[in-house]
């Protein structure tokens, strides 16, 4: 039996049901404006701004990417051409303001990347949106193969090898406000992230937004209910190239230069990574992705030169064994939290991820001992390894880690069928309901 | 003027068969399961680091043989340990599953062997130049690649159609639950067939990499050509994945050997182009330098036009 993206279906079902108070419509949007406003006042680290602006984009970005994948069932190889499309956009106008050619204070800035966004969309959705599936993600794949060429070739607009610069202070101000320092563009992102998001929530409750989860699921029966699929399609893949667009004007703002990289396969394969983690099926997965593949991406390369693997090996793990991803993974725990048994799952989940916990380290150990042995300078033998100093020419270390991964191995195999039994057993209908 | 069409027909029959290799595993991995492989071009990247890292203690010829087979191992536990397990969440996870896969072994290239290119080096045997035509010489090496690409394309074919277990592959890949209900064991024909089509992508690894270049970024040169050669070809068929390889591999050499800009031929014409100066980027712009583009051109305009492809029956 086939069973499309079962974590996608459940996006649709659950709203509607009832109306609920305007504090359960509104509540959460305010309370995240609250958190944004005062987060650059919580967090005390310097060089904690710049990562938030960096996850505030990236937020954007994954949330229009899962326009396409998880509420439009396209799966898209290419989704970071729309972002880089935007953001040069974004970056010539911003240019073509500081010349005193075009009046475009810098908040307004991320509007001129969405249009950017959506002009390109609009043209490439006319032909790829005809059909879903495959032929979509190989359309995909192939435009962004010809952009990424295409931005060494034209470099009146990408600016070949070394991008495109500019300057957010050379603007025009608005009532103002200038943008100098991280926290200034923090404001700005936070505002525009904010306003996407909730835009792009609305979108998907709006007929259009519907539609669009109808044609994923079955496109025969939309078309009998007589809306044409492609034309449903072509709607959101329009509205995710205009956000994606966004994306890169905040990013033209933040960075204020974009290269051809920007527009690459890697930033779209990214941008798939991470709302894929995030989990495809909810609203919130995307974001929950994007702030932690940020965060991950940031601390990471701070401490391994192999981080992308971890990231890669994370990925893995995602789609074999929680395809929902992680807000997928919370959402699951609705029923037992409205069963009052979440109590009951802290021991076996505790069990499950403490073996974990000793395999990933056996894990991680070997990784770093391999990356060591390859590219240690000459002579070097020792490397200091969690809290130990190992000597990674000696047998010891290699078997005491291989033991780790055995072990904890072992143990995933007596802890993950209780830990799966306990969840199944909170998950039952309590009984005097 | 001969001699560029003569030595490009050649280079491109060499490229295009080294494409087939990739491809018709590729391609037959997609008509049985239906998943687009994005791990194929890295296992043809492992099967030349494999095949170097043997070329070190025995020479070259050895690594002819094991690289692909530990290439085709690999492949098959695979399938058997990660891909049949996504594949009751539906296709997207599969394609995603091997995305990942992908990701991970470009990572784990780089972690073993490091980031600098590897001198992996044609074999002392066939380095001489075969013959002299002109002024341009054909090495002995590429003579050798189109001789086994030729052998494997025969050697596929004649299993395909001239054998009991060829038969049954054929079958399996448009009516797996009527082979099921035969008594075949149809995941495990899946997990040959994988193991199979890595083994052969892992063969063209070890002898594409002396000539292309063994280094990280290799499986990145050619993944995406090779989808657009089993997209071209038509998915599922191996005529068609074989007639695409050609195509693209004698396109490509063509369009990289001329050096014609669209502005130097609209001024042959008589058209002043130069006095459309916002333009003027697309002007300047010659066959050679648009070489890697048309590939992708290609795929773009034959989804559109005949989603199929040239020789495909099916769309996904």
């Amino acid at each position: 039996m086939s069973t499309p993206a079962p974590a996608a279906a459940r996006s649709v079902s659950q709203a509607d049901a009832t109306r609920p108070s305007p504090l359960r419509l509104y509540g959460l949007w305010v309370a995240a404006a609250v958190v944004l406003a005062v987060l650059p006042y919580v967090l005390r680290a310097p060089a904690a701004v710049p990562v938030v602006n960096q996850m505030g984009i990236a937020v954007v970005f994954a949330l229009s990417y899962n326009m396409l994948l998880g509420q439009g069932g396209m799966l898209s190889f290419g989704h970071a051409v729309y972002f880089g499309f935007g953001g040069f956009f974004a970056a010539h106008a911003l240019n073509l303001a500081a010349r005193q050619g075009l009046w475009l204070p810098v908040p307004l800035v991320p509007i001129m990347g969405g249009l950017g966004g959506l002009l390109f969309a609009a043209v490439v959705g006319s032909f790829s949106t005809n059909r879903a599936g495959t032929v979509f993600a190989m359309i995909s794949l192939g435009i962004a193969e010809m952009m990424a060429a295409s931005s060494l070739i034209f470099d009146r607009f990408f600016g070949g090898e070394e991008g495109i610069t500019t300057n957010r202070a050379k603007a025009a101000s608005l009532g103002g406000l200038s943008f100098t320092t991280d926290r200034d563009v923090y404001y700005l992102i936070a505002f525009w992230a904010l306003v996407s998001a909730g835009v792009m929530y609305g979108f998907s409750r709006t007929p259009a937004g519907r539609m669009a989860n109808a044609v994923r699921d079955n496109p025969e029966r939309a078309e009998f209910v007589g809306y044409s699929q492609r034309w449903v399609r072509y709607v959101s893949f329009c509205a995710s190239g205009l956000f994606a667009g966004v994306a890169g004007g905040l990013f033209a703002v933040n960075y204020e230069i974009l290269t051809a990289e920007n527009m690459g396969l890697g930033a779209s394969g990214a941008v798939l990574l991470m709302t894929y983690i995030g989990g495809i099926g909810t609203f919130a997965g995307p974001i929950l992705g994007a702030i932690v593949f940020t965060f991950l991406q940031s601390m990471l390369s701070d401490y391994t030169s192999v981080w992308l693997l971890y990231l890669g090996l994370v990925f893995l793990a995602v789609v074999l064994f929680v395809p929902f991803g992680l807000a997928g993974v919370l959402a699951m725990h609705g029923p037992a939290s409205r069963n009052r048994r979440l109590g009951r799952l802290v021991g076996p989940y505790a069990a499950a991820a403490a073996v974990m916990l000793i395999a990933v380290i056996g894990l991680i150990g070997c990784l770093e001992m391999v990356y060591f042995f390859v590219s240690a300078p000459a002579g070097q033998v020792t490397k200091r390894l969690f809290w130990l100093t190992v000597n990674v020419r000696t047998a010891t270390p290699w078997l005491a880690f291989l033991a780790l991964i055995v072990l904890g191995g072992l143990g995933m195999r007596w802890a993950g069928p209780r830990a799966a039994a306990a969840f199944a057993d909170a998950n039952l209908q309590h009984p005097d309901r | 003027m001969l001699e560029l069409v003569f030595f490009s027909t050649l280079n491109g029959l060499v490229y295009g068969t080294l494409l087939f290799m990739l491809a018709s595993g590729l391609t037959l991995i997609f008509g049985m399961m239906g998943v687009l492989n994005f791990a194929h071009a890295a296992f043809y990247m492992l099967g030349a680091y494999f095949a170097y890292t043997i070329s070190l203690y025995t020479g070259f010829w050895p690594g002819l043989v094991v690289a692909p087979l530990a290439v085709g191992l690999l492949g098959a536990l695979t399938e058997r340990y990660g891909l049949r397990l996504v594949h009751r969440f539906g296709h997207v996870a599969e394609l995603i599953f091997t995305f990942g896969v992908a990701i991970v072994i470009g990572e784990i290239v780089q972690l073993v062997w490091g980031r600098p290119a590897k001198s992996y080096e044609v074999p002392a045997v066939l380095d001489f130049p075969l013959f002299q035509l002109f002024r341009s010489s054909f090495p002995a090496y590429k003579a050798f690649m189109l001789g086994i690409s030729a052998a494997i394309f025969l050697f596929l074919f004649a299993i395909l159609t001239r054998t009991r277990a060829g038969l049954i592959i054929q079958a399996s890949l448009t009516h797996p639950g009527t082979v099921g209900m035969l008594g075949h064991n149809v995941p495990r024909i899946f997990m040959i067939v994988f193991g199979i089509g890595s083994a052969l992508a892992g063969l063209a690894g070890v002898i594409a990499g002396p000539v292309l270049g063994t280094f990280p970024g290799m499986a990145q040169v050619l993944g995406s050509i090779v989808f657009v050669v089993v997209v071209i070809g038509g998915l599922g068929s191996l005529t068609g994945a074989f007639v695409a390889s050609v195509l693209i591999g004698i396109v490509q050499t063509f369009a990289v050997a001329l050096n014609i800009s669209v502005g130097g031929v609209a001024s042959a014409v008589g058209i002043p182009v130069e006095s459309l100066p916002a333009l003027h980027d697309l002007w300047r712009v010659t066959v050679a330098q648009v070489a890697p583009i048309l590939p992708y051109v290609l795929l773009v305009l034959v989804l559109i036009v005949r989603p199929t492809g040239l020789f495909g029956t099916r769309e996904s």
